[in-house]
């Protein structure tokens, strides 16, 4: 229960009071005093080294699709040890709450935890690093200069942002919600959710969905109008391919959350009744709704991901892709099969055997495009010469791993079985195993993979491995148990249990978290001993692992403008036809390159709609009026910036590029 | 007929968990071994998709770990041909070995779903004891309140809290509904889990083909007392199941009429179990109809006006403000702008059970081959004769 019923909404603070920080919670108390002082840290050292300014005009308003996707990278990075913490206070309270125990956390605190674990994983952890990479990657693979619209790649990465930070400011102001991820009505009602945690999911999403579905707009018209001439679509890389299908998802689902959290706000805010009990409201609709979005979702996360492995495995096997037009379309079926598989989210709604039957099977077919993509990178590896760098590790543990969960998914797609599986923490041990397995494995590849483009040097491989064995072990340490549990009949989101004899089976995966979060150190550490050990690390050639695309083309990091001339392509694999014909790079003829600037309106329209949410979720509605007016003025204002680009001269250019034949003269 | 699994496939269950048997010989994996003929259905389905899929499966992370070993870049015996990367053979194999696990397992599933669809009357208690066409079932009716579990056994006129006894090997159905958010209404040894939502009515069946006590629990988040809406379930002799009706009859806490309920719905956790010796015959209905309250119009009467193009313009002023606020009792006087409204009754018509007939039990003769008799079948074939199409539910 909430410790204090909500007060009245007064005209300047609105629902804001003193009594919405949490200050009877001392674990709340002491994570907001080490996040006040590690962040006062972090200010006064930017203070110190004079760093502001630097931050301001060479990343906070950069249109520079590099560094928005780094930016992205962080922001992703960041996020993720808040929900991994979240994750181990989980682990924690079910490992302890045995035998009359209530354990450590009430139940007002826990569901929040929970609720906030999967929200920040799924919107504000795997969102920014799936948006970060295709960022990062797309432009360079298609031999592209940067986005098509720059500016609103900085301002969709600040809306994100934003999203985020409306998230967290509900960590110390206020509550969250406690409905789980989805929250579903009534629950997630005003009736039954009368406090501001709900608010706070609402617009954090809404101004988070902003950013990624401009994202997915401009990274699709990115894709389809910039490619380097003689790029057909046939001739994109996969990772190229996959990215356009998660954007085409992005901006086809996206669309449906945000109409479906806006009919809850309504039921919130105005009274209207979408998703009540009474008057004729329907919470099916909501679930329904919310799963067309969130099954496509699942989707958007683990797609580039297959990209990225199709890339990995083909280049440290040193060989062609195997089965390249199967994987397109491998890729494309999945992207179509996952409109037409929503319902299998909840069989147990009482649905006809018929309808759960044509769900349950449309489910399975998607196994049949994902197996075909499985034997597509196992024939890659088949007579290649297949190094085990880091990112080929982190592949052949997904492929290993994400197998298994893909049986289990496909298992619980059977109706029957879902009904006594449905919920239950064999459920939550598979979609870890997916996400963990498909998404934050391929995404570990990914980083492996592509630092060395980003920061001209390659990262330590020693505390890489640790960390890569720590996170293998750790996951199935900490998720098989669950699986156990979940057909021992053990239900999800329970805070207290009474049987003991399952007691033993949360302790293991405790211990599995724990050695996790071993893999996560690891994982920071490898980060810092890497820069801190840059120099021997370096790559000179910009092309550390023989890469097969267009990106190791170009140095590492990539100059501004990526290609001083947009490169010619004849085949697939680009760079490694390119290196195969003996190209030999342009030295000379260099002219002006026409460049994006510079602009701080997408930051500030951001804050603005920070300002804006957090006015919403406490009905301050003066505020909300100003912040909103703001938002749509500043807009407007930015509409009539006429400075938005400028050029390149030849001659800076032709400074780079020396620079770049001396580097690689000295490395040759 | 698909419905009996046949004895090899019953001897395979317990192959997928043979790797880490030491580790579970103490545990109780209820959803394997259950103690209901629907939910062991339920559970050999689980093993039978399990093995299905291993046969692509275990060959697939096989040929991941050998390739990976044999193909590494130290290993210069190896075959190395950088540019292959097409072969018509092999891409027939790697789109057709996944068809086919899925068209096998596509029509387990088809047919599984069908034969074990809970708004389904079962037609047999167990593996050939087939269900006489005279038994009937026990009716009862499940409310999920905030956070306990509502029983009303409607033939025997009682109803309890958190605790649910049921008679062995007589096929139960329940009808269930909840009282103001969704819960799951799941006992793992009986039968799989359904839904339980407010204004609407979900069925299930089920049946015991053992005695014991056995665990029953919401299985979907329903706010802060949801780790506590757990009930015990007794599945009994018939004698022992009439003398627990008796003694319920005999229990002092008097009837279950509409004003005890508005008290029992409120906010509680942890409720000690509860018998009523008697219960208002149409309270169920009123439950699903939403209208327990008095003045609160019904939902049928709802329907029924707005399918006669509703009561016109008078009918907006026709509502009326919430006073009886489930969210009261959780702590929260109002805090929104506005209050929380229904609509009041006008003149309520009779109550009328939303009680639909059960779904028509699927003939599935023509996935077994088309008028071809099933041996020792005789029985069930009669039970499941009757051709008039599901009705919408």
């Amino acid at each position: 229960m909430t410790p204090h019923p909500a007060p009245e909404a007064g005209p300047f603070l609105g629902k804001l009071s003193l009594n919405a920080l949490p200050l009877h919670e001392p674990i709340l108390i002491f994570t907001f005093l080490g996040v006040a002082v590690g962040g006062l840290v972090v200010l006064a050292l930017i203070t110190r080294y004079r760093l502001w300014g630097y931050l301001w005009t060479e990343w906070f308003t950069t249109v520079d699709h590099k560094r928005i996707g780094i930016m992205y990278m962080i922001l992703g990075l960041v996020m993720f040890l808040r929900g991994f913490a979240d994750a181990i206070m989980m682990r924690l309270q079910q490992a302890m709450a045995f035998g009359g125990s209530e354990g450590y956390l009430p139940a007002h605190h826990y569901d929040q935890v929970f609720t906030a674990h999967g929200v920040i994983m799924i919107f504000f952890v795997a969102m920014p690093f799936i948006t970060g990479l295709m960022n990062y990657i797309v432009p360079l693979q298609i031999g592209a200069r940067d986005v098509s619209f720059p500016f609103l790649n900085n301002f969709s990465f600040w809306m994100t942002t934003s999203g985020a930070v409306l998230t967290m400011i509900s960590l110390f102001v206020g509550e969250y919600a406690q409905t789980g991820w989805l929250a579903y009505p009534p629950l997630s009602g005003i009736a039954y959710s009368p406090n501001v945690g709900v608010d706070y999911y609402i617009w954090g999403l809404q101004i988070a969905g902003v950013g990624t579905t401009l994202s997915g707009i401009n990274l699709i018209v990115t894709i389809l109008k910039l490619r380097a001439p003689g790029m057909g679509l046939m001739k994109m890389p996969v990772f190229t391919w996959t990215s356009l299908c998660s954007n085409i998802l992005i901006v086809a689902s996206f669309p449906i959350l945000t109409a479906t959290l806006a009919l809850l706000t309504l039921d919130r805010y105005v009274g209207t009744n979408f998703f009540t009990n009474d008057l004729g409201g329907s919470p099916m609709m909501y679930v329904n709704l919310i799963w067309i979005w969130g099954h496509p979702e699942v989707y958007i996360l683990v797609l580039p991901l297959f990209g990225v492995y199709s890339e990995v495995t083909s280049t440290f096997s040193g060989k062609k892709l195997f089965g390249y037009t199967s994987m397109v379309y491998a890729t494309v079926c999945i992207t179509i099969l996952s409109y037409i598989v929503w319902l299998h989210h909840f069989f147990t709604m009482g649905s006809g055997a018929s309808v759960n039957s044509f769900f349950g099977i449309t489910t399975m077919v998607i196994s049949i495009p994902t197996g075909a993509k499985l034997f597509n990178w196992l024939f890659t590896m088949y007579r290649g010469r297949i190094r085990f760098e880091l990112p080929m590790m982190w592949t052949i543990a997904f492929m290993l791993t994400f197998v298994v969960g893909g049986m289990t998914g496909v298992l619980l797609a059977v109706p029957p079985a879902d009904f006594v599986l449905h919920n239950s923490l064999f459920l939550i041990a598979h979609f870890h195993n997916v996400i963990i397995g498909g998404v934050l494995f391929g995404l570990f590849a990914a980083i492996n993979y592509w630092w060395p483009k980003a920061f001209g040097f390659k990262l330590d491989v020693f505390w890489g491995k640790i960390s890569f064995w720590c996170w293998v072990v750790g996951f199935w340490l900490a998720f098989m148990p669950l699986y156990i549990l979940g057909l021992m009949g053990v239900t999800r989101r329970m805070r207290v249990f009474d049987d003991p004899s399952l007691q033993i089976w949360f302790v293991i995966a405790a211990i599995g978290a724990a050695v996790i979060a071993v893999g996560i150190a690891a994982m920071l550490i490898q980060f810092g001993v890497s820069i801190w050990r840059r120099k021997e690390l370096a790559d000179e050639s910009g092309d550390p692992w023989g890469g097969r695309t267009l990106e190791w083309a170009t140095s590492s990091p990539p100059p501004d403008y990526n290609f001083a001339f947009t490169p010619v392509i004849h085949d697939l694999d680009a760079w490694h036809d390119m290196k195969r014909r003996g190209h030999r790079r342009p030295v000379g003829g260099f002219r002006d390159i026409h460049m994006p600037s510079n602009t701080g309106a997408g930051i500030i329209l951001a804050g603005f709609s920070l300002v804006l949410g957090f006015a919403l979720v406490w009905h301050i509605w003066w505020l909300a009026a100003v912040s909103f007016a703001a938002t749509i003025v500043g807009a407007i204002y930015h509409s009539f910036n006429y400075k938005r680009d400028f050029d390149i001269p030849a001659a800076t250019v032709a400074a780079v590029e020396d620079a770049r034949t001396r580097q690689l003269a000295a490395g040759a | 007929m698909p419905t009996k699994l046949s004895p090899s496939w019953t001897r395979l269950r317990w192959l997928p968990v043979l790797g880490t048997l030491p580790l579970l010989a103490g545990c109780d994996l209820v959803v394997l071994d259950p103690a209901g003929d629907v939910a062991r259905q339920q559970g050999d389905l689980i093993v039978i998709s399990t093995v299905l899929m291993l046969l692509v499966i275990l060959p697939v992370m096989a040929l991941t770990i050998f390739f990976a070993w044999r193909y590494r870049a130290a290993n210069k015996d190896a075959t190395y041909k950088p540019d292959w990367d097409h072969s018509t053979q092999l891409e027939l194999v790697i789109w057709s070995a996944p068809l086919l696990i899925i068209i096998c397992l596509g029509a387990v599933t088809w047919v599984a779903t069908h034969l074990l669809d809970p708004y389904r009357p079962l037609a047999r208690t167990g593996p050939g004891q087939a269900i006489a066409a005279d038994v009937k079932p026990l009716d009862v009716q499940v409310v999920a309140l905030d956070w306990k579990w509502l029983f009303i056994y409607p033939e025997q006129g009682v109803a309890t809290v958190n605790e649910l006894a049921l008679p062995v090997n007589r096929p139960i159905r329940f009808r269930i509904s909840s009282s103001s958010v969704m819960n799951s209404f799941y006992i793992p040894a009986l039968a799989g889990q359904i839904y339980a939502m407010p204004g609407m009515e979900t069925k299930l069946h089920g049946v015991f083909d053992r005695t014991g006590n056995f665990d029953g629990f919401s299985a979907n988040y329903s706010g802060a007392g949801f780790s506590n809406m757990r009930f015990k379930v007794k599945s009994l002799p018939m004698s022992e199941f009439d003398q627990w009706i008796a003694a319920a009859k005999a229990s002092p806490q008097g009837e279950l009429d509409r004003r005890t309920y508005l008290k029992l719905e409120k906010p509680s956790e942890k409720e000690p179990v509860r018998r009523f010796a008697a219960v208002d015959p149409q309270l169920f209905d009123a439950v699903v109809n939403m209208c327990v309250e008095p003045g609160k119009m019904c939902m049928h009467d709802m329907m029924a006006i707005d399918a006669k193009g509703g009561a016109g313009v008078a009918g907006i002023g026709n509502v009326r403000n919430v006073t009886y606020d489930k969210y009261a009792g959780r702590g929260h006087p109002g805090s929104v702008g506005w209050s929380i409204r229904y609509v009041a009754a006008l003149c309520s018509a009779a109550m009328v059970s939303a009680d639909r007939p059960d779904a028509t039990p699927v003939n599935p003769a023509p996935l077994k081959g088309e008028g071809l008799p099933h041996p020792n079948k005789a029985a069930e074939r009669t039970a499941l004769s009757s051709p008039s199409p599901r009705p919408m539910s």
